[in-house]
């Protein structure tokens, strides 16, 4: 599913800037799919993405495909735009989802009435287009268990 | 975790100056009002700007803020820091004044803070927003702004959302807090809401980011304040009873809120347990507590992790009001962040309060007989914890 359904015609979302280290994970985003960052040495997952991995301080990092499944760790609903590119969205919600390979990402979740959107709802990734051909990681209520 | 016994009762907060005002504002520049405070603060103490060969300032404008203020001061320091950790900058600062008076390479700190975040929104500028717009290639511009999270309260509303979840948390319980805040507001004539609110006046406050209201979140005022430090030793000649600097300890655990290791524990379980271990006290010898309050559940997870009472039972323990006057933990005894002044940064006033009511000067909202009071700030978005145990005399 996509919310670019739901999206305005023109983005008008503050859009990212994209750091160096993190190119990989936008440049994946124009297919619609979600990677991480993984440290070979540590074999664990790194999010954001980094110039060296923030146990180790290695530099042997890969990105690899993430399901795109987690849970909401924490949510809030914002009844005013956090800033001026998100009036007219409100109230939406801005919650920190566990992803299911061991990082946490601060995000949206869209699709369901805000205070539907409780601690513990399992989630997946769906994508909002921006303006240069990348996408925003969204999430929406997972469709399966 | 190295324990700074050696620290123990070395230093003193020997002056301190705050400046508030009912209205909220203040008149003057940041600069004008700064240094007001050190002069007041000095004056406190008896002691004079030719005395002072340490300076501390996390907000003076330009690129390095100890330096500009020193230079408008007119003195050449020996021992400089900007260290910039927010709002807890200033207990951050007292732990390195007091480090450096102890191995006797400081002999008299400044450490001020002025802010005037409603006048200057009210003159059409920013307010303390500007000092928080972070343009450009920053981790928050990428991974956390496209997501419109309001800031900061935003990001507290994160962790109350998780306490909760988890704990069994509510409203009402937070609610409380900002009761309890009032209560000694009502005691302080300079605070600048003194009105008397009930727990529903706050769950019928506008929701500002679920399950945050605008009763659970701190003021935006003008504001400005200092304290001077020395040595014990030297402290024992000086103007007024010493506060002495028993234990301090600091920790960060994050900068932005999406990288908080658990939004339940700050970084204050060690930054309490370093102060409380070098003070060789623990939380029942505290006889009053000044606790940063930027949020109604700031306060209540620094009353878990500094250990006054056990993780996850805060919403109980402050629910029958024991924070307020009369209470069994008194705590935020101006008013706090919530109902005293908050101009963007509230550090230094926890500290000016915690050195007041150690001496006695605190009128109608005196703590009978403190000896112990605990000052702990918070900084950016629970980021930044620091502990400052202090104690009158009897305590050395
Ligand atoms: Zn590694």
């Amino acid at each position: 599913m996509s919310a670019a359904d739901d999206a305005p015609p023109a983005p008008t979302r503050f859009e990212p800037p994209v750091a160096p280290a993190s190119a990989p994970f936008w440049d994946a985003s124009r297919e619609q799919r979600l990677v991480l960052q993984w440290c070979r040495d540590c074999e664990r997952p790194i999010h954001y993405p980094r110039e060296a991995c923030p146990r180790c301080l290695g530099t042997e990092l890969e990105f690899r495909p993430a399901s795109g499944r987690g849970v909401v760790y924490a949510a809030s609903v914002m009844p005013k735009p956090g800033n001026a590119s998100m009036a007219g969205r409100e109230p939406y919600v801005v919650a920190l989802v566990d992803l299911e390979e061991g990082v946490r990402m601060l995000s949206n979740v869209v699709g369901l009435r805000p205070e539907l959107v409780e601690v513990g709802l399992a989630v997946e990734v769906t994508w909002e287009p921006l303006s240069d051909g990348r996408h925003l990681p969204l999430f929406a209520a997972a469709t399966q268990a | 975790m190295t324990v700074h016994e050696g620290l123990r009762g070395q230093a003193a907060i020997v002056g301190v100056a705050d400046a508030v005002s009912p209205t909220g504002e203040l008149d003057g520049s940041v600069q004008a009002l700064e240094v007001a405070m050190i002069r007041e603060a000095l004056d406190d103490a008896g002691l004079t700007i030719g005395d002072v060969d340490a300076v501390f300032s996390c907000t003076w404008a330009g690129w390095a803020p100890s330096l500009g203020l020193a230079e408008y001061l007119g003195i050449a320091p020996r021992w400089t820091d900007s260290t910039q950790t927010g709002g807890s900058s200033f207990e951050v600062h007292v732990e390195h004044a007091a480090a450096a008076i102890a191995l006797g390479l400081v002999d008299v700190a400044v450490i001020a803070y002025a802010g005037t975040p409603r006048s200057s929104f009210k003159r059409g500028g920013s307010g303390f927003a500007s000092r928080q717009t972070m343009p450009g290639l920053t981790p928050q511009a990428e991974w956390e702004m496209p997501y419109g999270l309001r800031m900061p309260m935003g990001a507290y509303a994160l962790a109350a959302s998780r306490h909760m979840a988890e704990y069994g948390t509510t409203s009402e319980q937070m609610a409380q807090i900002a009761v309890d805040a009032r209560r000694w507001a009502a005691m302080n004539p300079r605070a600048r809401l003194q009105e008397q609110i009930s727990v529903e006046d706050v769950l019928a406050s506008p929701l500002e980011a679920s399950p945050l209201r605008k009763l659970d979140c701190c003021l935006v005022t003008d504001g400005a304040g200092a304290v001077v430090l020395t040595s014990a030793e030297r402290a024992r000649d000086l103007r007024k009873p010493p506060a002495l600097v028993l234990g301090t300890g600091t920790c960060h655990t994050h900068s932005m809120i999406s990288q908080m290791p658990d939004l339940t524990t700050t970084g204050a379980v060690v930054s309490g347990a370093l102060a409380f271990a070098a003070a060789g006290l623990g939380p029942d010898d505290v006889d009053v507590v000044e606790l940063y309050d930027s949020f109604t559940i700031t306060v209540l997870l620094l009353l878990e992790d500094l250990g006054f009472c056990p993780k996850g039972e805060g919403g109980r323990f402050v629910a029958e009001g024991v924070l307020g006057p009369g209470g069994s933990r008194p705590a935020n005894t101006t008013g706090g962040g919530l109902a005293y002044t908050h101009p963007g940064m509230f550090g230094i006033f926890l500290l000016v309060e915690a050195v007041r009511q150690l001496r006695g000067e605190c009128g109608p909202r005196q703590v009978a007989g403190a000896e112990v009071a605990l000052a702990h700030g918070s900084g950016g978005v629970l980021s930044a914890m620091s502990t400052v145990i202090l104690g009158t005399e009897a305590t050395a």
